[in-house]
Parts: C-alpha cells; sequence; structure tokens
C-alpha cells in the first residue's frame, strides 16, 4: 500500500490541525523537522473540519489549510467537512 | 419581534460552478478553432472539457483571501528580519552562495513559469484548467516577487546578489533553468502542462523546494523559510492541477498515452539534471547539512515517485525513461558539478570553496559507495595544488549539453571513471549531449534545440561582451575579485566575520 502524506508549517495553529489529523487517522504517523511537520498514512488520510473546530476552539474553513500547507502526495478530494488524500493501488 | 431570516447556504462544490464554470460560453460569431489554434497540434484528443475536476475548488474570493493573508505574514517577517539584521543569523555567509544560485537561476523561473501559465490559461479550451492555469499564473508571479525581496536584504550586505537579472538572461550557469523554462514555453500548451505542471511541479518540486528551505531553516536564513513556506503552500495546488491534467488526458483518450509517456520521459530527464544544481548546493553548500542529496532523492523521488508511478499504471503509464538510473547517479552527480563549479569559480557569480575535512568526512559517510573511492582523491588533489600556490582554475572553458545545457561533465552509467559524451551530426554541424536522454529528446525535435543560446558558443561567437574573459565579465555584470573567486579571502567572509564579532563586543 502507498503511503500518503501531509506537511504542514509548524505555528499555533497547525498545532490544533495535527491533532485533529492523528485523532482521525490513528495509524498517521507525524514526523517533526524544523519548522515543518509531515504526516505520513498508510493509503489514505481523511482530514475532518469537526475535528479541527472541536481542537481549535473555533470555526474553520477546510479552505484555510492552505495558508499553512507546504506540500502532499495523493489525490485530493476536498468538500466543506473533509480533505482527504489517497492512492488508488 | 427578533425574526432570524435563515440564509440558504450554497454548498462549496456548487459556488464553484457558479462562480467558475458558467464563466465559459459556447461561440457563435468566431469559431472554437479560431479562438483556441493550439488546442489540437499536439495530437492531445480531448472530447469534454467538463470532466476536468479541481479539486481544490478554488474561487476568486476564496483566492484572494487567502493570498492576502499569506501576503501580510510574508512582509511582517521579511520586514522583522531586515529590523533584526536577520542575516548574521546564518550560520556563515558561505552559505549565501546556495541564495545567490536562487536568485540568478531559479527566481527567473519562476516568472518564466508566471508566463507559461498565463499563455497556457487562455490557449486551454475548458473553464476549469482556464481558472486553475490563471491562478498559478499569479501565484508564480508572486514567488518571483517574494524570493526577490526575500534576497533583497542580502544584497544590503553582500555581493553576487545585485546583477541577477543580468546573469539570469547572460551567464552560463543559469542557462540551465533558463532553457529548462524557453523549452516549455516554447511547446504547445499540453506539453507545457505536462512538463511543468506535472513532471515539475508535482514529481520533482519537493526535491527542489523542500532542500532549499530546509537548508535555510537549518542554517539560520529566516527570510528564505518564511518565502519558501508562503510559496509551498501555492505548491499544493500546483500539484494538484498537473496531477489532474495528467489524469484527465489520459482519461479522455487512449491515443493519447503514447504521447504523455514520451513528454514524461523527456521532462523527468531535463528535470534530473536541473536537480543537480540542488544536489550540488545540499551536499556541499550548507554549513548546517539537512541530508545529503542522495538521501533527498530516496524520500521525495524513490518513494515518493513510486507510489505515484503505481498510481498511473492504472492507465498504461510507466516509470520514466532514466528513473532507473538515478538509483547510481544520485550517488555521484552533486560531486561531478561541485568539482566543476570550484574549477570555474572565476566566471560564477557566487563564491566556490575546497571542502574542510569535516565536510569530507560528512561526504564520505553519506556516499559510502563513491565519495571516497571517485572525488576525495581530486578534492585531495585541489588541496595539494592550492597549498602549493598554484589554486586550480580550468580556463578551458566548458563543453555545454545542447539540451540541458548543463557541462558535459556527468559519467557513464555503470561506469564513473568515463565521461559520458554523446554526438549528432545534424545538417553538417555537429552537437553535443552529457546523456542518452538529452540526445534522445534532441532527436526527437532537432530544428527545435540547433536554435538553443549556448552561452559558451556565444561567447566563442563574439556575441557576449565581443572580446575575451574581462570584456565577458562586465557584459554578465560579474565583478571580479568580488561577485567570483572562492570563499575564503572574499569581502562577503571578512565582512560576515567582523559584524558577527561585533554583535558581542564593545570595542
Amino acid at each position: 500500500m502507498s503511503t500518503v502524506f501531509i506537511i504542514l508549517q509548524a505555528n499555533e495553529e497547525t498545532r490544533s490541525i495535527v491533532d485533529a489529523i492523528m485523532i482521525d487517522n490513528p495509524n498517521a504517523v507525524v514526523k517533526r523537522e524544523p519548522a515543518m511537520i509531515k504526516i505520513d498514512a498508510p493509503g489514505e488520510m481523511v482530514i475532518k473540519r469537526e475535528t479541527i473546530e472541536a481542537e481549535m476552539g473555533r470555526d474553520f474553513d477546510l479552505q484555510e489549510l492552505q495558508i499553512n500547507l507546504i506540500t502532499l502526495s495523493g489525490h485530493v478530494d476536498e468538500t466543506e467537512d473533509t480533505f482527504s488524500l489517497s492512492w488508488n493501488n | 419581534m427578533d425574526m432570524k431570516a435563515t440564509k440558504k447556504k450554497i454548498g462549496m462544490k456548487e459556488k464553484y460552478r457558479l462562480l467558475t464554470r458558467d464563466l465559459g460560453w459556447e461561440t457563435t460569431y468566431q469559431t472554437k478553432e479560431d479562438i483556441y489554434p493550439y488546442a489540437t497540434y499536439e495530437g492531445i484528443k480531448i472530447h469534454d472539457w467538463d470532466k476536468w475536476e479541481d479539486p481544490f475548488r478554488l474561487t476568486m474570493d476564496s483566492y484572494w483571501k487567502y493570498q492576502a493573508e499569506k501576503e501580510r505574514k510574508f512582509y511582517a517577517i521579511i520586514d522583522a528580519h531586515a529590523q533584526n539584521n536577520g542575516h548574521l543569523n546564518i550560520t556563515d555567509a558561505s552559505y549565501l552562495s546556495a541564495l545567490k544560485i536562487f536568485l540568478q537561476a531559479i527566481s527567473p523561473a519562476e516568472y518564466a513559469s508566471h508566463k507559461g501559465f498565463a499563455r497556457v490559461g487562455r490557449e486551454f479550451p475548458g473553464v476549469g484548467p482556464q481558472v486553475a492555469c490563471q491562478m498559478q499564473s499569479i501565484d508564480e508571479i508572486r514567488h518571483a516577487q517574494t524570493q526577490i525581496h526575500a534576497m533583497s536584504n542580502y544584497n544590503k550586505y553582500y555581493n553576487g546578489f545585485h546583477a541577477f537579472a543580468d546573469q539570469r538572461d547572460r551567464i552560463w550557469y543559469t542557462s540551465v533553468a533558463r532553457s529548462f523554462f524557453d523549452d516549455a514555453m516554447s511547446a504547445g500548451p499540453f506539453e507545457f502542462i505536462i512538463a511543468i505542471g506535472f513532471s515539475f511541479e508535482y514529481v520533482l518540486t519537493n526535491l527542489l523546494f523542500v532542500p532549499f528551505m530546509s537548508g535555510a531553516a537549518y542554517n539560520g536564513d529566516m527570510a528564505t523559510v518564511t518565502f519558501g513556506f508562503s510559496a509551498q503552500s501555492d505548491e499544493a495546488r500546483h500539484m494538484t492541477l498537473g496531477l489532474e491534467c495528467i489524469k484527465f488526458m489520459l482519461e479522455q483518450d487512449p491515443d493519447n498515452l503514447p504521447i504523455v509517456q514520451k513528454w514524461l520521459d523527456k521532462w523527468f530527464g531535463r528535470g534530473m539534471r536541473l536537480l543537480t544544481l540542488v544536489g550540488t548546493m545540499m551536499d556541499y553548500m550548507l554549513p548546517k547539512r539537512v541530508m545529503s542529496w542522495s538521501e533527498a532523492w530516496e524520500i521525495y523521488g524513490e518513494e515518493n515517485g513510486k507510489a505515484l508511478f503505481n498510481d498511473l499504471a492504472r492507465y498504461g503509464i510507466r516509470p520514466p525513461k532514466g528513473w532507473d538510473l538515478t538509483g547510481e547517479s544520485k550517488e555521484h552527480v552533486s560531486h561531478q558539478l561541485m568539482l566543476g563549479l570550484y574549477q570555474w569559480r572565476f566566471g560564477t557569480s557566487f563564491h566556490g570553496w575546497i571542502p574542510s575535512n569535516d565536510d569530507m568526512d560528512w561526504l564520505s559517510s553519506k556516499y559510502p559507495n563513491t565519495f571516497d573511492k571517485y572525488y576525495r582523491p581530486r578534492w585531495d588533489h585541489i588541496k595539494k595544488l592550492e597549498a602549493e600556490g598554484k589554486p586550480f582554475k580550468n580556463y578551458g572553458l566548458p563543453k555545454l549539453c545542447q539540451t540541458c545545457q548543463l557541462p558535459a561533465l556527468f559519467t557513464e552509467p555503470g561506469d564513473p571513471t568515463s565521461l559520458c559524451q554523446r554526438e549528432v551530426t545534424y545538417k553538417k554541424e555537429k552537437y553535443h549531449f552529457c546523456s542518452d536522454s538529452c540526445q534522445d529528446t534532441f532527436n526527437q525535435e532537432p530544428e527545435k534545440y540547433i536554435q538553443a543560446w549556448l552561452p559558451m558558443t556565444q561567447l566563442f561567437q563574439g556575441n557576449s561582451g565581443g572580446g575575451g574573459l574581462d570584456a565577458w565579465m562586465d557584459w554578465v555584470s560579474l565583478q571580479d575579485g568580488v561577485d567570483n573567486g572562492d570563499y575564503h579571502g572574499s569581502e562577503d567572509q571578512k565582512n560576515f566575520d567582523a559584524w558577527k564579532s561585533m554583535t558581542t563586543s564593545n570595542k
């Protein structure tokens, strides 16, 4: 199974986003490097707006992810409620 | 009485459809062929442009909002960096050679990319890709701007930055990136989007940006980290545009497969050659190393590429030609190019130097199969010459590859002791190449590549300042003894060391 990943800038906002991703994707692995956070997951990663809002304590639009996004790997599917990455293999 | 009128919210998909797709219309008094004259000549067949899916579904109002926020954050940090003499936080001023190469070669490529995407945004008949390409075009000009701004503070204190625009156009090593984009921009819109949108922005982008930006983070360069992250947040959209375009082309018609595969092969080859500059930077120009080029290739090339090509296999796509060779070449190319840049350091608008003993030990540990066997002996010989007062400079100008325009200093796959040289005679002229891949690219379209502007050929023809080396230096705005040569003994080194010591002394 191929790995999908997302890399985010390391800052106060992404702290909540990373926590949310780990809650919804228990098989994901976090790798921290200077100024950035890489999250790998086998096959698929689903990021949920509701979970982020619960962690962050405010309303969150998933498109705001773009401000802190560095790079990613996998096919993207975005709706109002979820942002997911997947490979078809 | 309080009455709350409930506002009906349009869903993201519907909002996107209303604000973008409905911008297209069926033409009445001009034919589609006249309005989109480049849409079919490449042989790519598109039957239904509405099938192009934009994963990010970004509308212009969201675009402006998020981009404006990125800009505000970016410039706040750039101001703080300048105000606080952030330049003194870098590990060493030798690190700036990496930035000088970036400003002279890569930032101009961002601007070229802007032009290219503006063009294809006009040439594609589908509204979805039109909107995405136009946004990318604006992103790329923003990248050029933010890079120039980020480095402008270094320009106030250090040499080699001031004439990046002249060097972009005229100096020799920048033509590697310049010709890469000229090649894409003079191709048709579909080749452009595969070349830049997919091959470069998807397959290879992480290898350009993550090392440079991590290198900046590890070496105390806040300005570059900031611009890097600001740009990378746009790159995710670019990556998805590229991936979506290749999927779309392959799904529209099976006849598109061989054309797309041929472009993948070509652009992977050109992309790998371009990335040699990054590999050299990572292995030799960062006082505090992040990882080796070999390691970066393993993570962002081999691993990530495997996932991607396994996914695309269902369309009949195979990994690009030359993919198999990277397993070997990843342990050689950075050393080969740095040895070249060192010997021609009289002609670079950045400093070169001999790696220290610590540097060489690091290189030995990261390249256990190749460094001590093939490259340490050459550096040791160069060190010996320097100690004898005869620092090695090669005034014989490099023979450039007609396609990728790098000096043809790479070795034969399977034999690191033999230079890889290829040549083709076309219309009674001889053309030279660094590899099978570059020769193949030339042979596919010789009429295109015989028009390439090669810095060395131009110099010999008297077109680069008209005279010898001095005239050439004037023409490329290279200040001899200031911008070029060895880092040790340079004005950059003297100044950096002096200013650093002033920060902790009252003398």
